[in-house]
């Protein structure tokens, strides 16, 4: 064999040998420490790896890509923003947990029908062995609620009920029925009928009545609130429901193809008055209700499930937000 | 008008010397394997993964608008698919052929010694194509296929079977390499007849007898020649030159070929699917093509077969038979198709240049961001990963498309004048197929 054929082997094997494992090797290197994520479209597998395991307070450095559209990375009941994780592009991430427990990480762009299943647990660990505290449980179940079961409202307005009118008559209004949990544990419908039967607002038509209605949902909420339950609103519900609440979102044909029904109408008071706070809440927190509702308890704090209530009312009535 | 590119010195030496075409291969393999690791290993999105972005924005822009055009097979002269069977093949790289072949040697069959498989392989990589260029891990499987493919032939066959009979990409190359401004031929024809033991077709101490089956007397055009220069290293003679000549040199002489008539089909045909599927505002089309094995992919398919094979053949062989009824010539039809078909090469080649300037000047801010991470796994070795998409020349596209257009047109329609000379037939109403198909295609990519 002559030189040039044996430089010739060696060039060629050597170089294959380094262009297949140079890059797996600088991978290996660069990786560690690291927990590399890829966001899938819920159909195609969603979340990889589904769960991870992390320290209380010892940073986890995350790499999120996507291998399909644009999705984006957040922590449930977190305040840590929301991050886009670009297709074929990786996004760099470092979040510490102060307390052990479980969270939910989830997709918050509009990435296909099943958007709402592209969801991961991060299991943090810590040195603090002490048993959980019981939390307390949520109103709908402490009210014993049946949140599958329809709530026709027994009454309807005439138009849309107006918070601000309302407020013209609040001095005439008993003071028990202003409480948050009255508020909470009642539906308009529930509210109005009460008030047609109290001595102190006979002198008041049906249309005053749901005005003060209107204004009692008002005064249990902020301005802040309202725009916070509007920005979770556009964020996680209007893809179904719809912008306007009509449950004609962009996938609400999808929902309907996969559950057979559409997304509650917001709009509607038919149902709409006759669900209470609570019941929403209910509904919201734990999904379901065989309409391919997703849970959104592991990803709402307590305040923004109420913000978010509070919002869908402002369907119903009229100048909440002032 | 032609001039030895190899009477200069230089030129020669680096032509004939193994190790510039060696390291040009070496590189390449190593692109060619790093493009098929990248397809199984790196992101699923294409434009974000280097064997997407490099061999179907990076090479194919090379390949169609400067190589083919340019420099023929130019590019068969170091690709890097052949390397690894040769080197099986012949047990060596740079070492002079043995006196016995090491493997089964067989001759590849008579009857398939065309380029009708050719034309099933890149009808079938064509009709595929939006699923291959869109889809890394797709386009590692065709890219490892053909590399084995190419092993496999190697062992069982003599010479570059693959290559010469199989490669999808080898059979237009070869069909365009006619049109090109470069030829690779013999200086004296007798020199080759008296020459005794043909040692650029047998091979010799100085290399290996031509890889093409080709004799390099008898080249009268550039369809079948690889432009691997082993015949440059064998003649005992300095018989063999690399010239320039004019563009379209071959086509003078027009083709009796079927096979290379389809040829001419297929790429004119494909363009023009292509223009549609890809460039095209039709979603159900794109849909329909990528849907593989649904009833809307059936249609395509059955839709795009037939436009190449049934349509396109069908117009042409009407306006042949129309040309033939004006002149009352006796040649017969058979043959004024394929002498024909020969004037499609420029205007196919033309469209494939009009059709690849857009998504490859749409693209190409692709190639900077992959460069830097070519697997998608966050690198950033040269600092332009987060480079922005975005499409260059944008307002040259158009003129430039157009241009090529016209100039195909007018060159085959020059080609057609040659043709119809040397059949005795009027080329007025092939002429007419080409600029309908012409207008079509303009449509398509406006």
């Amino acid at each position: 064999m002559k030189r040039s054929e044996l430089l010739s082997r060696i060039l060629i094997v050597a170089g294959v040998l380094i262009v297949l494992a140079a890059p797996f090797a600088a991978r290996t290197i660069g990786a560690q420490g690291v927990v590399e994520i890829h966001g899938r479209m819920a159909e195609s597998g969603g979340w990889t790896p589904s769960t991870i395991r992390a320290q209380a307070g010892v940073p986890l450095h995350l790499r999120l890509t996507s291998d399909d559209v644009m999705h984006s990375f957040a922590i449930g009941q977190s305040d840590t923003p929301a991050v886009d994780v670009l297709p074929g592009q990786m996004t760099e991430v470092t979040l510490t947990f102060d307390k052990p427990g479980t969270y939910t990480y989830y997709c918050t762009r509009w990435c296909g029908p099943n958007h709402w299943r592209m969801r991961g647990t991060i299991e943090v660990t810590g040195d603090d062995f002490a048993s959980p505290q019981p939390g307390t449980p949520p109103l709908y179940m402490m009210l014993n609620l049946d949140i599958d079961a329809t709530h026709p409202a027994s009454v309807t307005p005439i138009g849309f009920p107006d918070a601000q009118r309302g407020a013209t008559f609040s001095t005439l209004l008993p003071v028990n029925y202003m409480s948050l949990d009255y508020y909470r544990s009642h539906s308009p419908a529930q509210v109005v009928q009460e008030l047609r039967a109290d001595p102190a607002l006979a002198s008041l038509s049906n249309s005053d009545l749901w005005d003060l209605v209107a204004y009692i949902w008002q005064t249990n909420t902020t301005p802040e609130g309202l725009a916070e339950g509007q920005r979770l609103y556009a964020q996680n519900c209007a893809a179904c429901h719809g912008e306007t609440g009509r449950g004609n979102g962009v996938f609400s044909a999808d929902i309907h193809a996969l559950a057979g029904k559409y997304p509650a109408n917001f709009s509607d008071p038919a149902t709409m008055l006759g669900a209470g706070p609570a019941l929403l809440q209910g509904k919201i927190l734990r999904g379901g209700m065989g309409t391919g509702m997703p849970s959104w308890g592991p990803i709402f704090t307590d305040q923004q499930t109420w913000d978010l209530v509070s919002y869908l009312y402002t369907f119903q009535f009229r100048e909440m937000k002032k | 008008m032609r001039s030895e590119l190899t009477g200069f010195p230089l030129v020669k030496t680096l032509l004939k010397n193994r190790w510039p075409q060696l390291l040009v291969w070496f590189v390449m393999l190593a692109g060619f394997l790093f493009a098929i690791l990248s397809g199984f290993f790196g992101t699923p999105v294409g434009n974000r993964n280097f064997g997407i972005v490099f061999v179907w924005i990076a090479w194919w822009a090379v390949l169609i608008l400067v190589a083919v055009p340019f420099f023929g097979r130019g590019w068969c002269a170091i690709c890097p698919i052949p390397l690894p069977g040769e080197w099986l093949q012949r047990g060596a790289i740079m070492d002079p052929p043995g006196k016995k072949p090491r493997w089964f040697n067989l001759r590849w069959p008579n009857r398939l010694r065309n380029i009708w498989l050719q034309n099933l392989t890149f009808t079938l990589v064509a009709l595929f194509s939006i699923i291959i260029l869109t889809t890394p891990k797709v386009t590692a499987i065709v890219l490892a296929a053909m590399l084995f493919l190419a092993i496999g032939m190697s062992i069982v066959f003599e010479r570059r079977t693959f290559c010469r009979y199989i490669c999808p990409v080898g059979g237009f190359i070869g069909l365009y390499a006619q049109a090109a401004p470069m030829e690779l031929r013999v200086k004296d024809k007798q020199v080759c007849l008296a020459c005794k033991d043909k040692p650029c077709y047998n091979g010799s101490e100085a290399g290996y007898g031509c890889p093409w089956d080709v004799f390099p007397g008898g080249l009268t055009k550039n369809t079948y020649c690889g432009l691997c220069m082993e015949c440059l290293r064998t003649c005992p003679y300095d018989n063999i030159a690399i010239n320039t000549r004019p563009f379209s040199a071959d086509l003078a002489k027009p083709s009796t070929r079927m096979d290379e008539a389809f040829k001419a089909f297929i790429m004119l045909g494909a363009a023009m699917i292509y223009a549609g599927v890809f460039l095209g505002p039709w979603g159900g089309l794109k849909l329909a093509a990528y849907s593989f094995g649904s009833l809307a992919w059936f249609g395509y398919t059955a839709a795009f077969l037939v436009f190449i094979f049934g349509l396109l053949p069908a117009l042409f062989l009407g306006a042949v038979g129309i040309g033939k009824a004006l002149t009352k010539a006796t040649i017969t039809l058979k043959k004024s198709f394929t002498a024909f078909a020969t004037a499609l090469v420029p205007l196919g080649l033309m469209f494939w240049v009009a059709f690849s300037l857009s998504f490859v000047l749409t693209n190409a801010a692709y190639i900077l961001s992959s460069l830097s991470d070519p697997f998608g796994w966050g690198w950033n070795l040269f600092g332009t990963t987060a480079m922005p998409w975005q499409p260059y020349l944008t307002t040259l596209l158009l003129p430039l498309q157009t241009l090529a257009l016209v100039v195909g047109l007018l060159w085959t329609a020059r080609t057609a004048q040659k043709a119809g000379t040397e059949v005795n037939l009027s080329p007025i109403p092939v002429i007419v197929f080409s600029t309908a198909a012409t207008i079509a295609m303009l449509g398509l990519l406006l």
